[in-house]
């Protein structure tokens, strides 16, 4: 690889993460302009009177909070049935396991409309109304597809001899479930959680059909571009994007913390090994 | 079901069938037998549901077929009902982000498995994944507020002279691709850079070593090897497209209506649910077919398309 | 207190293969014994069955004369050492230790204590709050043993449990873990396919081949009188001869071999067999012996330190080992040079192939 095309791969790179980031750099710095419209051109000076307008905007405090109902709801159930497949799906095999495997991720493929309208269907004819109960319904059919795989992967990395070994001493298997299995998974579950989170404030195709008229933050926006919108939405995109910054940045130094803890334990490993010798 | 007995006892067995069936039959299986079902069934007032007018048939499927409109394509003109023609317009549009979004992914793929180093790798991915969790919404709304008549990009265009008369990007199909591309290009770049890791660097060594010029390369190595990647990357891609609802309801280019929204019309302003449901049936057939379809030729599993 | 296991003809099928094959033994209370074997062999099988991970598909498993059937393994007074040690990554040494007392509901003072009291029993004393990741291969058994004797078992299962160590620690290890059975008094069931070990910690040792108990004896005998070829050859260096058995008398036989005929120890009814010599048993000298004598040219010398491994070339091409005990005198046999090779009757049998299904 001759270092002309390494500079172009590093130019490219750039160039990459610029087109990525600069929509969100306009979006967040409509949130400042003093126009009545979202949009950077023409500048027509710096002012805060957007966030204030968000602040007082009753309306999307009822769809923040709705918003995190819902999202609180999803992860509540999405874990756990998503973790109950993984380990069931882990531990059969054969033709079940084929079946048992496509059937859990199937939903991720279709398309959120069909979901939303399949479960306003079928809860429909027990009379149940929609709401936001059937939106975490919706949601929870294809996020926990997502648990799954995360708890699967972990799953891989288990020793199924370590279950083994405290049923010898004598647990109970609630005991192992509880002192053995789950805090190996406890990183996928963590991780399935937050995916669990971010996707169902995300979602809209399915929420858009099943919540009745009950407002969460996608389909508020949504509703306001439609109608007629102010830069407060500006300002509330900024604040979102800034808050996952936080939980990047968060997120990286956790990771580091731990790859260095590993590093000197395994150190110690060495160290013990060669002073057997 | 003995095994599972020996492994985790009666309990915990029966929680994990339970939550699993759950799952699987009433949130995914059964409401989409429902849908099946409803699609056949005219939409009535309760009164009447159960009742002498609630037969099964396909007159629900048919509403596609109404209201004929012109479409000019190729050099060719005919007449199709208009439905189908977004329906068809959606399909290929879909096809065409996909394709776009494998162009620009490729490269990007390529850097990030070959070139780049491995210590900056877990930060690159950091700052790729950032935008990612910016909400969908969000990112299109951006993508509108550039697009504008008055927006930043003609504002731009017009300053280097690149154009004299601000320039509609809101007509027709081009925004909603554009914007798609935007939402989901890292859908495609996660699935390649994956294939594309697995490849030994000294094949590319040896091609080039024996005197292959960099596109026969990719052309004959590099590309073949990352084939499951880029299958199942333009799975989701294309699947996520036609899905769309967000994007192009936020673009709102009227002249490029995509499927998902004349669906939305149907169960909202028409109020006709069991038409909905057949026209969801349709998309989710298609989608269906599709994939089914990209995995046998690509020959990839399900398992692979899982992130 | 430790107890006894029981195998009444135990066997074990999975599907058409016969794992283990009507398996007979009664292991007292107190004892050390090994099955030992090569891969395959059932021994794993065994193991795993009296553990209560596996079920006989024939025959009755008692521990302490019970029954212990249907027993699940959490049930059961049996303790197992894993191979790969299965030793808990996320938690401290001492909670792996006291896993078993918290299990059953100990109060944690109690656990550290005891926790502690077992470090100090496997000389690990001060490891307490380490992580298993920062611990080295020797350390990590030791703490797995310490673990299976906090649940103060009736009986220990160790599945070849030095076969991941090096050969000094493998030594070290040996005395260490017979040290600790001879302390606690536990009874000890350790299967291995390493005949050293076996031989060195047991107090009886169980051979087995294709699921079926060869030979049950303690370690002396089975090295000195093994029952059959298998367990002649698998423990031990022989060499071997085909031939006919001749006259009988007194436990002696003759067999006629393409080398002449030999007088050998042979048991009661046996009908066919071969010839087992073990190398150390065979002597050369400058003139014939009286009997069990072969003219041989010697062709390779090689002193091995505690011992001269000869190669001995009969007429007839037909090679044969001889160890001499290095006597510390320096006079090596030259290679080349013709002598005679012979040995003593008695340390010689004449054994049938081995206990196969059907046979």
């Amino acid at each position: 690889m001759n270092s002309n095309r390494r500079i172009l791969g590093h130019i490219y790179m750039g160039a990459f993460l610029f087109y990525l980031m600069v929509p969100l750099f306009v979006m967040a710095g409509a949130a400042f302009n003093d126009s009545k419209l979202p949009t950077i051109i023409p500048w027509k000076g710096f002012t805060d009177r957007w966030f204030i307008e968000l602040w007082n905007d009753n309306r999307i405090w009822g769809a923040i909070g709705n918003t995190m109902l819902v999202a609180v709801a999803v992860v509540a159930i999405a874990v756990p049935v998503g973790t109950a497949g993984a380990i069931l799906v882990n531990s059969i095999s054969g033709r079940v396991r084929a079946v048992l495997y496509g059937l859990m991720v199937a939903p991720i493929l279709i398309p959120g409309v069909v979901i939303g309208i399949s479960t306003l269907l079928f809860w429909n004819q027990f009379s149940v109304p929609s709401g936001l109960h059937l939106s975490v319904l919706g949601q929870v059919s294809y996020i926990a597809s997502f648990v799954m795989l995360l708890v699967l992967a972990r799953l891989q990395s288990f020793d199924a001899g370590l279950e083994e070994a405290a049923l010898d001493l004598g647990a109970s298997h609630a005991q192992v479930m509880r002192r053995i299995l789950l805090p190996h998974l406890y990183p996928a579950l963590g991780a399935g959680a937050a995916i669990s989170f971010f996707q169902s404030i995300e979602n809209f195709n399915v929420t858009l059909f099943t919540r009745g008229g009950a407002d969460t933050l996608t389909v508020y926006v949504f509703s306001k571009v439609r109608s007629g919108i102010t830069p407060s939405i500006n300002a509330l995109a900024l604040i979102m994007i800034l808050l996952t910054l936080v939980a990047a940045i968060w997120y990286e130094i956790n990771r580091r913390r731990r790859e260095r803890i590993e590093a000197a334990r395994e150190a110690d490993a060495r160290r013990a090994e060669a002073e057997e010798m | 079901m003995h095994d599972l007995f020996r492994r985790y006892g009666k309990g915990l067995t029966f929680t994990f069938v339970g939550l699993t069936a759950f799952w699987l039959l009433v949130l995914v299986i059964l409401p989409d037998f429902k849908l099946l079902e409803s699609s056949f069934r005219p939409y009535l007032p309760i009164k009447e549901v159960g009742g002498p007018k609630d037969v099964y048939s396909l007159d629900n499927y048919a509403q596609i077929l109404g209201n004929s409109v012109d479409f000019n394509s190729l050099g060719l003109h005919f007449q199709i009902p208009a439905r189908v023609k977004v329906f068809v317009l959606t399909i290929f549009y879909s096809g065409v982000v996909t394709f776009v979004a494998f162009l620009m992914a490729y490269p990007l793929c390529f850097y990030l498995a070959k070139v780049a180093s491995n210590k900056s790798l877990p930060t690159l991915f950091l700052l790729l994944f950032v935008p990612l969790w910016v909400s969908e919404v969000l990112r299109s709304f951006a993508w509108y507020i550039i697009l504008t008549l008055k927006g930043p990009l003609n504002a731009f265009l017009m300053a280097i002279g690149a154009i004299e008369k601000e320039i509609r990007w809101i007509e027709g199909y081009s925004p909603v691709v554009i914007t798609l591309v935007y939402a989901y290009v890292l859908f495609m770049v996660f699935p390649v850079y994956n294939a594309m890791q697995s490849l030994d660097n000294n094949q590319i060594e040896a091609a080039e070593d024996l005197g292959a010029p960099w596109w026969k390369i990719h052309w004959r190595i590099v590309l073949p090897h990352s084939k499951p990647g880029i299958a199942s990357g333009a799975v989701m891609v294309f699947m996520l497209s036609a899905g769309s609802l967000l994007v192009p309801a936020i673009i709102n280019s009227t002249t490029g209506n995509w499927f998902t929204q004349t669906i939305q019309g149907i169960m909202m302003e028409g109020q006709d649910w069991n038409a909905g449901a057949a026209f969801a049936f349709m998309l989710l057939l298609f989608c269906t077919v599709t994939v089914t379809v990209a995995m046998r030729i690509f020959r990839v599993k399900l398992s692979d398309i899982a992130k | 207190m430790s107890a006894g296991i029981d195998l009444d003809n135990v066997c074990c099928d999975f599907g058409n293969f016969r794992a283990v094959d009507n398996v007979n033994v009664s292991i007292q209370p107190g004892e050390f014994f090994s099955f030992l074997g090569p891969s395959g062999c059932g021994k794993t099988t065994i193991l795993r069955m009296i553990s209560g991970f596996t079920d006989p598909t024939g025959g009755a498993i008692r521990i302490g004369g019970k029954d212990v059937k249907g027993q699940r393994p959490n049930q059961r007074p049996t303790a197992l050492i894993f191979q790969n040690l299965a030793l808990f990554p996320l938690m401290p040494v001492w909670e792996n230790i006291a896993f078993g007392l918290e299990v059953r509901g100990v109060d944690k003072a109690t656990r550290r204590r005891k926790a502690e009291e077992l470090l100090a029993l496997v000389d690990l004393p001060g490891s307490a709050d380490k992580m298993v990741s920062q611990l080295s291969g020797g350390q990590k058994q030791r703490v797995a043993i310490a673990r299976a004797l906090a649940v103060e078992p009736a009986v220990m299962l160790l599945d070849e449990p030095l076969s991941a160590l090096d050969l000094k620690l493998r030594q070290h290890m040996r005395a260490e873990l017979r040290a600790i059975q001879k302390r606690t008094g536990v009874t000890f069931i350790y299967i291995t396919h390493d005949q050293g070990e076996a031989l060195a910690m047991s107090d009886r040792v169980g051979v087995m081949s294709q699921g079926r108990l060869q030979q049950v004896a303690n370690p002396r005998d089975i090295y000195n009188n093994p029952v059959n070829g298998f367990v002649a050859s698998f423990v031990g260096e022989n060499n071997i001869m085909t031939g006919e058995i001749g006259q009988r008398a007194d436990g002696m036989a003759s067999f006629s071999t393409a080398l002449g005929s030999f007088r050998a120890r042979i048991a009661e009814g046996a009908t066919k067999g071969k010839l087992y010599v073990r190398p150390e048993f065979m002597t050369l000298q400058d003139t014939p012996a009286p009997e069990n004598s072969v003219p041989v040219t010697l062709s390779d010398v090689a002193f091995e330190g505690n011992f001269i491994s000869v190669h001995a070339v009969a007429e007839n091409g037909a090679s044969m080992v001889v160890e001499l005990r290095n006597d510390g005198s320096g006079t090596v046999p030259q290679s080349g040079a013709k002598m005679h090779m012979a040995f003593d009757a008695r340390n010689a049998a004449i054994l049938p192939d081995s206990d196969t299904a059907g046979a």
